[in-house]
């Protein structure tokens, strides 16, 4: 394989060779080392598919052909604070598409995108069961209810404010 | 064995267990309609436009992929099969960019087929966006807005050649096939076969075309453009005219290229005998001196580069002899410069190669002569037919020419290196003559022929065993040196050609639209370049008598100091 990355100093290079190593020669082992090196490095840039790739002796082309089929995985870091917005029907029809806009307006990315500092992403998900609550949206753990576009923005502002950021700075 | 009994088409039919029914409708001469199988490489079910109807069954069943079951009845092509399957291929077209009259694969292209006898005369379906831009590496040209997902040319390449560098990604409407962050060919680990573009059954993958180059260069007065051509081109060229596969056309051939306006034509064969002289050198030598064995030939630059890629414990064992096309370079920027007086870098060097690789490998840095570029431009089998076509000549009738003299006699060793186990042939061929010291009469190897994946035997010449393996295709390759790695097998001597059936199925040979059929194109292929060597009054390659007069002229003797500054180089890990 064209790309090699010398981990013998990182100890998550370290994690992912005993993880492979615990997988090998099971089959279907894919999938279930994609996961667990997801959980360690928080996401599967090319280095880490490519250590997968040798290590379980199958193509990258395979790798990245099931990284970017399923939507769990993902191939960009996610921030600090992941944020995403419920976009399933109840959310929807409640005015969440707004909402996300003006997450990434304030956030000046794209839905799906990191900012730079690597501190936000933001994502748009399927329902995630709180309809009740709708438009919903989380930032990592904590869930925002019943959300107007004024309330996001003071909720994105407080955010902001935590990490000394001006939110009109170009992230 | 168990037999099943079942009705197609009204049809009795008795096969068995596990037959599947589009196999069941070939015992009855139905010919069902398929896209993206390929008969053990790829049974994936996944075109829809084998459908057939099942009576009892809801919905149609693919007939690639059902297996037949007692008392079955089916329908292959009753008013709903058949609005069904135009109507899977007009969803197919909605999203192939069909731009036929321009498409490099115009009349060979399987979808167009299809369509053609399903009565596909309109689409009604909404063009949707296509997927990503063409993207060409040296050697293939990809284009994503053609593909139709079939999805044949994953399973060669990671199956057939163990290189693996696409596959599917992303999902529903974005399905593509792609490489890994989309990738440009030439940036991993892909060995430029071309076998996907042999594969593919419309226009999504092609070579690289060259054919610009070379009408430049002849037309320009002041190069003198030579060429050589490889010896698979010979058996499969006609095919591109109508002519039976396996005709011998290479006396219209050196014609067609004279009247295309080159200089001089010459012929690869030459320096496959030449390579023959320094490989059949190299082998004695490491044998009788304790070097690296086995010797691995060097011949295939698909092979090379995947040695390069997976192998590396292994690249001490290649021969370090520059394949035939370079070698021939080399020779025409030096000796054949200087005998003919002419500046080397006024002679412009084509090749026409059955080969896709042979693009990439003419433009490796060791591939360089005294400063100059051996090999300036590389057309493949097809890329030749489209000049002949372009400028009008009638190839079927042309007179057989003759090729130029002193890079242009060749002997029968020479013409099958074409066809797998024909280098070792052509080696053992002299190797025996130097050894024995004789002019061995009998020099049909034929243990080393045939079309089987990987081959073995063991020769004894003058009290000397020699024991040889013969693959063809790098999936084959990787199985016997994992072999050899593991110590479970070993040997003196390996050919090793990239592509199944060697260069006579190159990436770079016309395309076999029925790709049943691609088996027995191999053989009569091969069987034209066999037929070739048996009718060469010379048939070893120390006896070409060019070859002579070069090493006398220039070269001195097989792996002198001269010859290892043009015609040897060395490997890189990559």
């Amino acid at each position: 394989m064209g790309t090699s990355v010398c981990n013998c100093k990182s100890e998550k290079f370290k994690q992912l060779e005993l993880i492979i190593a615990e997988h090998k020669d099971q089959p279907g082992s894919l999938i279930p080392v994609m996961h667990e090196a997801q959980e360690l490095f928080g996401y599967l840039p090319l280095e880490v598919q490519t250590v997968i790739a040798e290590g379980l002796d199958v193509p990258l082309a395979d790798v990245y052909g099931v990284a970017t089929f399923y939507s769990k995985f993902t191939l960009q870091a996610k921030g600090q604070y992941q944020i995403n917005v419920c976009l399933g029907t109840a959310c929807y029809v409640k005015g969440a598409q707004l909402i996300i806009e003006k997450v990434a307006d304030m956030l000046k990315i794209k839905v799906g995108e990191t900012s730079q500092d690597g501190l936000f992403s933001l994502d748009a998900t399927r329902c995630i069961g709180a309809c009740g609550l709708a438009p919903v949206m989380t930032v990592n753990e904590k869930v925002y209810g019943q959300l107007t576009v004024d309330k996001v923005e003071k909720i994105m502002k407080e955010y902001l404010d935590t990490v000394g950021r001006d939110k009109n700075a170009n992230a | 064995m168990d037999m099943i009994n079942l009705k197609i088409d009204g049809l009795d039919v008795s096969v068995s267990k596990g037959t599947t029914i589009l196999e069941a409708a070939k015992e009855l001469k139905i010919d069902i309609p398929t896209l993206c199988y390929i008969k053990k490489l790829n049974e994936v079910g996944s075109c829809r436009v084998c459908v057939v109807e099942i009576e009892g069954k809801r919905g149609l069943q693919p007939a690639c992929v059902t297996n037949v079951s007692e008392g079955m009845v089916v329908s292959t092509a009753n008013k709903t099969v058949r609005e069904t399957r135009k109507n899977i291929l007009e969803l197919i077209l909605a999203n192939h960019n069909r731009e036929c009259l321009s498409c490099p694969r115009n009349l060979k292209c399987e979808l167009q087929k299809l369509c053609n006898e399903a009565g596909v005369d309109n689409v009604y379906y909404e063009k949707k966006a296509l997927r990503s831009p063409v993207s060409a590496s040296l050697s293939i040209v990809r284009d994503p807005g053609k593909c139709v997902l079939c999805g044949r040319c994953i399973s060669v390449c990671a199956n057939v050649q163990n290189v693996g560098v696409i596959d599917f990604a992303y999902r529903g409407p974005q399905t593509a096939v792609t490489t890994p962050y989309e990738q440009n060919l030439s940036e991993n680990s892909c060995i430029n076969c071309g076998q996907c573009i042999e594969i593919c059954p419309v226009g999504a993958l092609q070579e690289k075309d060259d054919t610009d180059k070379v009408w430049s260069a002849i037309d320009n007065p002041g190069l003198h453009v030579v060429v050589q051509v490889a010896p698979a081109v010979r058996v499969a060229l006609g095919e591109e005219f109508g002519m039976p596969v396996g005709s011998n056309v290479e006396g219209k051939m050196v014609s067609a290229l004279k009247r295309l306006g080159f200089d001089k034509v010459f012929d690869t064969d030459f320096s496959a005998d030449l390579t023959i002289m320094e490989e059949g050198t190299e082998l004695l030598d490491r044998i009788n001196n304790g070097g690296k064995l086995p010797l691995i030939t060097s011949c295939s630059p698909g092979w090379i580069k995947f040695c390069e890629h997976n192998y590396q414990d292994f690249l001490d064992n290649l021969s370090s002899c520059k394949s035939p096309q370079q070698m021939f370079g080399a020779v025409a920027k030096s000796y054949y410069a200087k005998r003919a007086d002419i500046d080397p870098a006024k002679i412009f060097v084509v090749s026409v190669m059955p080969c896709t690789a042979k693009k990439f490998e003419a433009v490796r840095d060791e591939m360089q002569v005294n400063g100059y570029r051996e090999v300036d431009a590389v057309i493949t089998t097809r890329e030749l037919a489209k000049m002949i076509k372009l400028s009008g000549m009638d190839f079927t009738k042309l007179p057989d020419g003759t090729f130029d003299g002193i890079l242009g006699e060749s002997t029968g060793a020479a013409v099958i290196f074409g066809a797998t186990g024909g280098v070792m042939e052509a080696a053992l061929r002299t190797v025996a003559d130097i050894l024995t010291g004789k002019d061995l009469q009998d020099i049909d190897y034929k243990e080393v022929r045939g079309l089987e994946g990987t081959r073995e035997a063991t020769v004894e010449i003058n009290g000397m065993e020699i024991k040889l393996a013969i693959v063809n295709g790098t999936g084959n390759a990787a199985k016997l040196l994992d072999k050899i790695r593991a110590g479970e097998a070993n040997y003196h001597f390996i050919e090793v050609m990239a592509c199944r059936g060697g260069c006579i199925n190159g990436g770079g040979q016309p395309i076999i639209l029925d790709k049943s059929k691609t088996e027995e194109v191999r053989q009569r292929r091969a069987e034209g370049l066999y037929g070739i060597d048996r009718s060469k009054e010379i048939r070893k390659s120390h006896q070409n008598p060019e070859i002579k007069e070069l090493y006398a002229d220039f070269f001195e003797k097989p792996g002198s100091h001269k010859v290892h500054e043009h015609l040897h180089t060395h490997y890189v890990k990559r």
